[in-house]
């Protein structure tokens, strides 16, 4: 144990995802001998993240304004939505520039042990947008684990009823029990060009 | 196949120690507390990914240290894999497969094959049903790896679905959501489930055989030993399923039926917040005669009836492609009478390795010569 602020950066640092006690040590050490002013940048960051990070009103990904550059680019497919987990699942997707349309952000996936089921979930909201939008193909990107099949299917049975819309499912090939955003991109690629109608 | 080497680091008892090992009966004979089983116990982890003896690994490293490693050298029909697992206790294991790092550490089930006679398998006849459905999981998974995986993955949908079931059954059913997410968990835990009992089926039908053939060959005047699989779906079970010689157990049909099982006792289950039908409900019945062993048998017919599924096993897996599975017998020898020895080990003779433990010479059978290692405090060395 250290003295006063310094444990208590570390116990702030080690309550991060992925941070064990040791990495938790290392990087308040590294921050204690850091120039000022990055430390300073990152505090400016900090605290506009405290302040409120804004979501596109429409797919849900973290944006700056009301709504996000893929949203806002008149170039993309609007007719065709990719339905991510998370923010960071619409980048693994765009690293593999295979797709060109717009993406739906649920927030998660249904996980009953944690509390999240639907009404936890944009789901609403992707009804709504399937509604009113010119859309025709969803794609369900969720993880290729349990909870993420588990709400493909709930999403499947939800909108097979929308006259003339296609809904499609990554293809598999992506490791079961895994993660969109660690497929790599060349696997994740093939499985969005693979994808099968559902 | 057959271990060629076997090196330990920090695994129980063992410091270090490295055992060069050769095709046939091997005998490691030391005194009691010495660390004969630990050996065994480091090879079955590489076959297993898990101990005979405890459910966590936190026992398996050496206290004090914070890792243990296992390395075995696997050569099977002149082809040499050494697979490599470094156990963290409360951590993700690693695995390397020739000293390349894998996905994953249940890639490299399937590399070494072993079946695993010990004292803790009396577990098997006198034990929880869980016992039974473990010794059938584990036996699948050896059979074809892929099945670590559909177990897992019903294991993950079960635990989730028996949340879903404990809280909407407080709600009383005025949750519009539950029902509509309830039939999406009904779903997929009847195509995983599915999967994992049609297996299971037709594991039982396959092994049945050689487990009578084994119990007659250790036990000739007992009365005759019969394993069956009792399904929790009781008579929805499609007749012939899991029977030898019966009609092969086919996973659509199944998850039909547990579809519609599911259905029937959702009340039930939303009342009582678990779920009632599926694999993990299920029993493998021991009958001796036409009594069940469990709370009948005696000592002895308890013991071989343990003996005899191990035994079965073994002869399944090696009629089966994927490599003839190395034998470990871990102190059984002093157990069993005259009879039941020389039969056992004529077994063991006819295998293409066998690693027996002794805590002394006379404890093993004259005929099972072969190469002999004394072990003794931290050493283990040829004789
Ligand atoms: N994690 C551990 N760290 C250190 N020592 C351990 C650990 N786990 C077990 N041991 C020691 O290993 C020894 C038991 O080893 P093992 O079960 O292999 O004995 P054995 O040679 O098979 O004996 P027996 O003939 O009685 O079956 C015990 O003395 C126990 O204290
Ligand atoms: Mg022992
Ligand atoms: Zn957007």
């Amino acid at each position: 144990m250290y003295e006063g602020v310094v444990q208590d950066l570390i116990d702030e640092l080690g309550r991060l995802p992925g941070v064990g006690p040791k990495s938790a040590q290392r990087i308040a050490f590294h921050l204690l001998a850091s120039d000022p002013q990055d430390i300073g940048r990152l505090r400016e960051v900090l605290g506009k993240v405290a302040e409120g990070v804004r979501f596109c009103e429409i797919c849900g990904n973290v944006s700056e304004g009301e709504r996000c550059r893929i949203c806002n680019d008149v170039r993309r497919d609007a007719t065709s939505v990719c339905v991510v987990e998370e923010p960071k699942d619409v980048l693994a997707v765009e690293r593999t520039r295979e797709f060109r349309g717009r993406y739906h952000v649920l927030g998660g996936a249904l996980d009953p042990l944690s509390g999240v089921g639907p009404d936890q979930l944009r789901i609403k909201e992707l009804l709504m947008r399937i509604g009113s939008e010119e859309i025709t193909e969803v794609i369900i990107a969720t993880d290729p684990n349990t909870e993420g099949e588990a709400t493909a299917t709930y999403l499947v049975r939800m909108l097979r009823d929308f006259p003339g819309l296609t809904v499609t499912r990554l293809a598999s090939g992506l490791p079961m029990g895994g993660d969109l955003e660690f497929a790599d991109e060349l696997t994740l690629g093939r499985a969005l060009s693979g994808r099968r109608a559902l | 196949m057959y271990i060629r080497h076997l090196q330990v680091t920090d695994f129980r008892s063992w410091d270090h120690v490295d055992v060069p090992l050769e095709p046939g009966p091997t005998v490691l004979v030391g005194q009691n507390g010495r660390g004969k089983t630990n050996l065994l116990e480091a090879i079955g982890y590489v076959a297993t990914l898990s101990s005979h003896r405890v459910a966590t690994d936190a026992p398996l490293v050496r206290q004090g240290c914070e890792r243990a490693l296992v390395r075995t050298a696997v050569v099977n029909e002149d082809r040499e894999l050494t697979v490599e697992l470094e156990i963290a206790a409360g951590r993700a294991n690693r695995a390397r497969v020739n000293r390349g790092a894998v996905g994953r550490p249940r890639d490299v089930l399937g590399i070494l094959r072993t079946v695993l006679f010990s004292p803790e398998d009396l577990a098997l006849v006198r034990g929880d049903p869980g016992e039974r459905r473990k010794f059938l999981d584990e036996l699948l998974v050896q059979r074809a790896p892929r099945y670590a995986g559909v177990r897992s993955d019903y294991d993950k949908v079960l635990k989730q679905r028996n949340a879903l079931l404990k809280s909407a059954g407080k709600k009383r059913g005025d949750d519009p959501y539950a029902a509509s997410t309830l039939d999406v968990w009904d779903d997929h835990l009847a195509k995983a489930g599915a999967q994992l009992l049609a297996a299971r089926l037709n594991l039982v039908a396959d092994l049945a055989p050689h487990t009578g053939e084994a119990y007659a060959g250790v036990a000739p005047d007992s009365r005759p030993a019969r394993i069956a699989y009792r399904s929790s779906l009781g008579e929805a079970l499609p007749e012939g399923y899991g029977e030898p010689g019966g009609e092969r157990a086919d996973p659509e049909r199944l998850a039909e039926v547990l579809r519609v099982a599911l259905g029937e006792s959702r009340a039930a289950e939303l009342e009582r917040g678990v779920s009632l039908v599926g694999p993990h409900r299920d029993e493998l019945d021991l009958v001796l005669g036409d009594t069940p062993a469990k709370g009948y048998a005696s000592h002895g017919e308890s013991w071989s009836f343990a003996l005899a599924l191990r035994l079965g096993s073994y002869e399944l897996l090696r009629g089966e492609a994927g490599g003839e599975p190395v034998l470990m017998l871990d102190d059984v020898f002093a157990e069993l009478d005259k009879r039941r020895r020389a039969r056992l080990a004529e077994v063991a003779l006819g295998a293409e390795q066998v690693l027996v433990t002794a805590a002394v010479d006379e404890d093993v059978p004259a005929e099972l010569t072969g190469v002999r290692f004394a072990v003794a405090e931290g050493e283990v060395t040829r004789d």
